[in-house]
Order: structure tokens, then sequence, then C-alpha cells
């Protein structure tokens, strides 16, 4: 049957990879060749890596850093930040990348989801979608735009009827809170799309994993447990393979 | 070129550099290309790719590459490793999209993920890692066990009823994970995608004498 993914979901700014605390102050995790190395051997499910360079200074995807990561990545590669036209697509692709994370260019326009996903499939686009409670309700959050007045559901909905493969959904409150997954949120979520949800923002240990994934996510993203605490990916793993959740780890050589 | 290099066909369908790394990582220099020349000089040819059935059918004729597959991999008997749209390319038809003609290398045909009639609504596409259950084990999986996961992303699956199928997979049904006829191996899930298990099938494809 098919598992449950593990996904580390790192951001790249000046050359190295870091993680971002509600997205403000950010940590350094390291270099990323060799942290792409890391995750490799570690058998992580998949690897998300946002160019917050290019999305928020505007510069170009930074080809040179995806091709290293990339070399070093035999699991799924997806590559956002910035991505703002089909060229940046075909750029990132070129570079290595297995899919493409959207976010702002998909609240711009929802014609260029379709388009993005017709050129190089569904299953390559990846819609970022970040979320912010304001005053006990859900909105969408951009980083260059604020707060806007939009249902986070109704926003995904859209992008799965425009052609996107999976969405990234991502709690900015919670996000490095390691105070576990919003799980109110995914509950919001849950059996309303018909597209996996990647669940960003929260995890603190690995019993938060299981609570993403029983209440609707069909994989999870966390980025600051595997940098600075004491669990491994496999502590994840094992976790969810105790609460009856399919992983993938038997078998591995 | 030596004559017994891997070529991958380049027929500008997904991201082709991470099965030539793949590749690299296990010691072989695979070359990207759809000179006609350098893939009738090869030994072994690789079809991988993602993106729709049509445009993949669509490119490798603008690139008349259909005949000269057929020559190279029918006629000739070259090793053929197909990799997800490269596995459902060389099935007779399918039905992605409306109907499209595929290479009918296998009786097969390539049918869209249906849940209207099962109680669980799975998600399409099929992404993600799952299980690979042998039915006839092919040479490709040697030293791999059992139900090892492999890496798949795909909305459409192969449907047969020949004698063929190395391996099924569950999303909701068992459905076909991998075919092989005499040299010809196909594979519905990516083994650059899937790290060491999937690294292993590539090694044992550098490694298939030429003749099977």
């Amino acid at each position: 049957m098919l598992k449950h993914r593990i996904i580390p979901c790192v951001l790249l700014k000046d050359w190295q990879l870091v993680k971002s605390i509600g997205f403000k102050s950010f940590r350094t995790i390291g270099h990323p060749t060799s942290t792409a190395r890391i995750y490799n051997a570690r058998n992580v499910d998949e690897l998300i890596v946002l160019d917050i360079d290019a999305s928020l200074e505007e510069e170009a995807i930074n080809t040179e850093i995806i091709r290293d990561i990339a070399d070093e990545c035999f699991m799924p590669l997806t590559i956002g930040g910035g991505i703002r036209s089909i060229d940046d697509i075909y750029t990132a692709l070129n570079a290595g990348a297995d899919k493409i994370a959207i976010n702002t260019k998909g609240l711009e326009d929802l014609g260029f989801i379709t388009k993005a996903s017709s050129l190089f499939g569904s299953q390559c686009i990846v819609c970022s979608i970040d979320i912010k409670k304001i005053d006990g309700v859900y909105k969408v959050y951009n980083k260059s735009k604020g707060i806007l007045e939009l249902n986070p559901l109704d926003l995904a909905k859209a992008y799965q009827s425009h052609g996107a493969g999976e969405i990234l959904l991502t709690s900015v409150d919670y996000e490095g809170s390691t105070l576990g997954y919003d799980i109110e949120l995914i509950q919001l979520f849950k059996d309303e799309l018909e597209i996996p949800i990647i669940l960003n923002g929260g995890m603190g240990k690995p019993k938060d994993a299981v609570a993403a994934i029983k209440n609707g996510a069909d994989a999870v993203a966390a980025a600051y447990i595997f940098h600075f605490s004491q669990f491994t990916p496999d502590d994840i793993k094992n976790t969810l393979y105790e609460n009856d959740i399919a992983v993938r780890g038997e078998n591995v050589i | 070129m030596s004559n017994n290099e891997i070529v991958i066909i380049d027929y500008n369908m997904g991201n082709l550099r991470s099965v030539q790394k793949a590749f690299e990582k296990v010691g072989c220099n695979a070359v990207i290309t759809n000179n006609h020349e350098m893939i009738k000089n090869a030994s072994k040819i690789v079809l991988p790719g993602v993106g729709s059935f049509a445009d993949g059918m669509q490119h490798l004729k603008e690139l008349d590459l259909v005949e000269l597959l057929n020559e190279e991999v029918l006629v000739k008997k070259k090793p053929f490793l197909g990799i997800c749209l490269g596995m459902q390319l060389i099935a007779t038809k399918s039905y992605e999209n409306g109907e499209t003609l595929g290479l009918n290398w296998m009786d097969a045909e390539v049918i869209k993920f249906d849940f209207s009639q099962s109680n669980e609504k799975l998600k399409i596409p099929h992404v993600g890692w799952n299980n690979v259950k042998y039915q006839n084990k092919n040479i490709l999986f040697q030293d791999i066990p059992d139900n090892s996961d492999f890496y798949f992303v795909h909305s459409y699956h192969f449907s047969m009823s020949e004698d063929v199928i190395c391996s099924k997979s569950d999303y909701g049904f068992d459905f076909i994970s991998s075919v092989q006829k005499d040299n010809i191996f196909a594979f519905q899930f990516h083994p650059e995608k899937s790290q060491n298990v999937g690294l292993k099938i590539l090694e044992n494809f550098v490694n298939l004498e030429e003749s099977i």
C-alpha cells in the first residue's frame, strides 16, 4: 500500500539552507550539498527546497545550488520560491527538480497553474499555500502581499481544479514552533480534496506526525525536528509504524 | 563512441538528468540523446519520461524514433528499460485524454485509476512510496527483497492479461507495477528516485548480458 511520506522542507538563503521560525527569524541548517547528502543517506522520502532569495529578493533561481542538491538526491526533489514563469519551471527542472512548488504566481494567475500542469503534468505542480489564523478564521497569507481575504480551502480547490498535483499547506503560526501541527487546520481539509496534502509547520516530536496523518494529512513536511532535536527521520517513521500508519522502511537495502 | 553504451532517449518528456545521474551513481556513463546513429550504436536503451501519453508518442514520431526503436528493440533485441511513461508507451494504446496508439510492444492498455466502484476514494495521482510485490521476479530485481518500496507518480496504469507481469502494487487494488517480455523491461515506478533499491535495478540493468 501507499506509504505516508516524511519530507524535510528547508529554505535556501544566501547560499545556505536555513529554517525559519514563523516566517521571520532564520537559523542556519548547513551547506546545501552536505545536507542533501545526509538526507539521502537517512532515506527521507522526498526533499522540498524553497529558494527565499528568489521569492523575496526577486533574484533568479539559484540553479547552481539546485544542481548540486539534485546530484545528491536519489529521491524526489521539489523546488520552489520565485517561480514566476514557464521558463522558471524549465530552468528548475533542467537543474534537477522533479516537482515545482508555486505560491505567489498561483495567487496572481490561476491560469498559470493550468498552463504549467498541462505542459509538465500535474504530478510536477505542487501548489503551496501559507495560512495564518486571524481572529479565529484561517486566511491565506503571502510573504509579499500579507493577509488575503481568501479562504484557504477554496484556494486549494481552485488549484486542484486548475491542475495542481499536490497541495503544500503551511501554517505560518505553527511554523518553527515545535508545538505540533495545526490539527484544526488539517481537519478542515480532510476528505475535501482529491489530490494529496502535505502538511507543514510545527513538528516538534514524532507523535505530532501521527496526529497530522490521522487527521487527514497525506504527508508531513518539517525541518526543525531534523536539525535541532534528537529525533531522526527513522524515529518519526518508527512512531508512525507503532501507530499503525504505513511508512517506508521495511526492506531498505 | 564505444558500442557498449547505454542511451537515454531524449524526446523532451521530463527530467532525464535524474536518470543519467542515477546511472552515474552506479558507475555507468549513460548518454542522453535522440541522435539516430548513437541509438543504433548503443548496446542498451532507456526510455524514461513523465507527462502525457499523447505528447510522448507525438514527440517520438516527430523525432522519427518509432521505427528506429522498433528496429533496435524488437528486431535487434537490445535490452530496453522503460520507466513510468516509458513503460506506458510500449502498450497497444492509452485512454489518457481520448485514445492514443502506443508502440504496441505489449498487448496492453493504459487506463486511469478508477475508484468509482470502490468504497475507498483514493487520491489521484498515485504519488509516493509503495511496495512492489513480485509475481514473477525478473532479473533486474536481483538482490532486492520482495515488497521493497519504490517511488511512484502516475494517474494511469497498465492493464493486460498477457503473462509478462513481474510485479503488482496495491493502490485500492493490485495494479501492474512492472513487466518483462524477453529483452523489454518496464517499470511504472521511478528507479532513479527510489534510493538504494532503485539504484540496484539500474545497476542490474547495466550488468545485464546483452543477449537475453
